[in-house]
């Protein structure tokens, strides 16, 4: 019966310690992370010890921590460090302007289909169900097959991503709005539409489209190195994780640091901003445990 | 029941037309695919032969028209690299594919849905850490590089198992690994979390208290209500049967749909690449179908409750 004890207890972060009110390590550890990742990018190129492009033939594969290279060189003897931070820079870019695209567009898609009812929301809905329908990886490598690539069409594409996860919530957050008192309310006192979208219901529903947007910007990530790793996505000379650790595969038996660099970056990178993300979403979601 | 069938039935028709008007609209926006097949200084006769040929000089609610026509009859382009039917290209993969996936499929069910459904029951115990943990990796370690260093780690340090290709069943270990561990942990979480919705339900509590042992409570009143969000995750695994392995057959070098998809989109092979697209539509509507079917099975309420799932 101690299990049944257990049922009784409030649900509780699975990250979390036993007091509610310290915030857990891997949160604290993982905001670390993210505030560096976030300075690297913003910072660098006046924290490259190289240009990401300068070859240097005579320095091929050299070990990390062995010679100025503090994380060694590849093929072509680039300094991986410098190439790294630029990778950072790339995909963090593109995952934070895709994850902005996605949750702009979602809700307001969401919004229309909740304001309009009708077949507004019948559309939305459908493409909605059209797009939870395949599995994004195909949709965005159809796309590119069909258009070809470049670094805007590509953050336009990981744009799409998610989208219709924030149509969703918003748009059932918005219809639960519209029947509270404060947005009829709003709305007796002659409010324009797009005033009680945008400054009352919109900020009492932030908290849960946040929390969705901490649960993508991984997914972004994971999708844009992916994308890069089959050299679909970032193109040459531009860099992105993904294509670190897609060009390094073919030196993984000779020079396996080439990869496992950006590789490290990448899983922390995720990891740290869903460890964020659940915390968050215990803190912030009032529909969510 | 018959209106909630139905329903999803039109929504699954739906959802494959917008996905072919959608391979239609792209593959006409996406430029003339006389210029891109054909080298741009081919004679000005071979280019319009070529279009003549592929009827891209007809109006385009005709074009759209002929394409909903052929398609329907099975007829879906030739590969405008070797000139065989793309429907037949795709088709000779899609064992080669299978036969990653489906043990990868069983790796995932056999080892993610016991785990979850353990975890949960002995909540905060060390086992449901290590299951967390295990379920969070699987979330944020992209399957190439879990692919990479189970390459690095088996075959370049230990040397058991080849780093790629497809000659024998060994060379499917690793791929089928990679696969599975990674849906495992996403299946555990889902299982478990589902879990412990359920065991905080106030008829858990009812059955436990009206002295139901324990195993019973957990056999009969919690684990089929948990299944219901469980299916809908394990529904779309078996939708991506067909396409799920893309990234990981391009590290092992496994010829399948997904390496052919790949190839094909730095070719723009643009008749592969939508045979492709629409038959993973359809493998996946198919799948989400069935969970809705599923649905009507694990849930009495659906029965009766109104179609389209709004509210």
């Amino acid at each position: 019966m101690s299990l049944l004890s257990d049922t009784n207890v409030p649900p509780v972060a699975d990250l979390r310690s036993h007091r509610p009110d310290t915030i857990p390590l891997g949160v604290k550890l993982g905001a670390l992370w993210l505030c560096l990742m976030l300075c690297v990018a913003l910072l660098g190129p006046s924290l490259m010890p190289y240009s990401f492009t300068a070859i240097d033939l005579k320095a091929r594969l050299a070990l990390p921590f062995a010679s100025l290279h503090w994380l060694g060189t590849d093929e072509l003897g680039r300094d991986v460090l410098s190439r790294l931070i630029v990778s950072i820079r790339i995909s963090l870019l593109v995952s934070l302007i895709a994850t902005l695209i996605s949750a702009i567009f979602g809700t307001a898609l969401g919004f229309f289909a909740a304001h309009f009812r009708g077949w507004v929301e019948q559309a939305v809905l459908i493409l909605a169900d059209f797009q939870a329908s395949i599995p994004f990886l195909i949709f965005a490598l159809a796309v590119l097959a069909f258009f070809g690539n470049s670094l805007s069409l590509f953050i336009m594409l990981m744009g799409l991503f998610g989208w219709e996860r924030y149509a969703r919530i918003a748009r059932g957050l918005a219809i639960s709005a519209n029947a509270q008192g404060y947005a009829s309310a709003v709305r007796q006192l002659g409010a324009e539409p797009s005033r009680v979208y945008l400054r009352h219901i919109l900020p009492n529903t932030a908290s849960t489209l946040i929390v969705s947007m901490t649960l993508v910007f991984p997914e972004i990530i994971l999708l844009e190195s992916g994308l890069s790793f089959l050299g679909l996505g970032v193109q040459p000379p531009m860099t992105s994780l993904g294509n670190m650790v897609g060009y390094g595969r073919e030196y993984l038996t000779r020079a396996p640091w080439i990869l496992l660099a950006p590789a490290s970056v990448i899983v922390l990178t995720a990891l740290s901003v869903s460890m964020l993300g659940d915390w968050l979403r215990d803190r912030l979601d009032p529909t969510l445990k | 029941m018959i209106r909630f069938i139905v329903s999803r039935l039109a929504r699954a028709v739906m959802t494959i037309f917008l996905v072919m008007t959608f391979s239609f609209i792209v593959l006409r926006l996406s430029g003339d695919p006389a210029l891109i097949i054909m080298s741009p200084d081919a004679p000005p006769e071979a280019i319009a032969a070529f279009r003549k040929s592929w009827g891209l000089d007809d109006p385009i609610w005709l074009q759209y028209f002929h394409y909903f026509a052929a398609v329907l009859e099975g007829e879906m382009g030739r590969s405008m690299r070797d000139g065989r039917p793309a429907l037949q290209i795709v088709g000779e993969r899609i064992p080669t594919t299978l036969l990653l996936t489906l043990p990868a499929l069983l790796l995932k069910v056999s080892i993610g849905i016991p785990s979850g459904v353990y975890a949960a029951l002995h909540r905060n115990s060390r086992i449901d850490r290590l299951v967390m943990s295990f379920a969070v990796f699987g979330f944020t370690v992209p399957s190439f590089v879990l692919a990479l260093v189970l390459v690095l780690v088996f075959s370049v340090w230990l040397g058991w198992l080849p780093t790629s290709g497809a000659d024998s069943w060994r060379h499917a270990i690793l791929p089928v690994v990679t696969l599975g561990l990674g849906g495992a942990a996403v299946l555990a979480r889902f299982t478990r979390s589902a879990m412990l919705e359920i065991l905080g339900q106030p008829y858990i509590r009812t059955a436990s208290a009206k002295g139901l042992a324990w195993s019973a409570v957990v056999r009969a009143h919690a684990l089929p209500n948990a299944a219901i969000p469980t299916i809908t995750v394990l529904g779309f695994m078996v939708g991506s049967l067909l396409a799920g392995a893309v990234v990981v057959e391009s590290v092992f070098a496994w010829p399948g749909v997904g390496r052919l998809l790949v190839v094909a989109v730095s070719n723009r092979d643009l008749a592969v690449v939508q045979v492709i697209l629409l038959l993973v539509a359809l493998t996946m509507v198919a799948a989400n179908f069935m969970v809705d079917l599923a649905y009507g099975i694990f849930d009495p309420r659906i029965k009766q409750a109104a179609p389209g799932g709004a509210k």
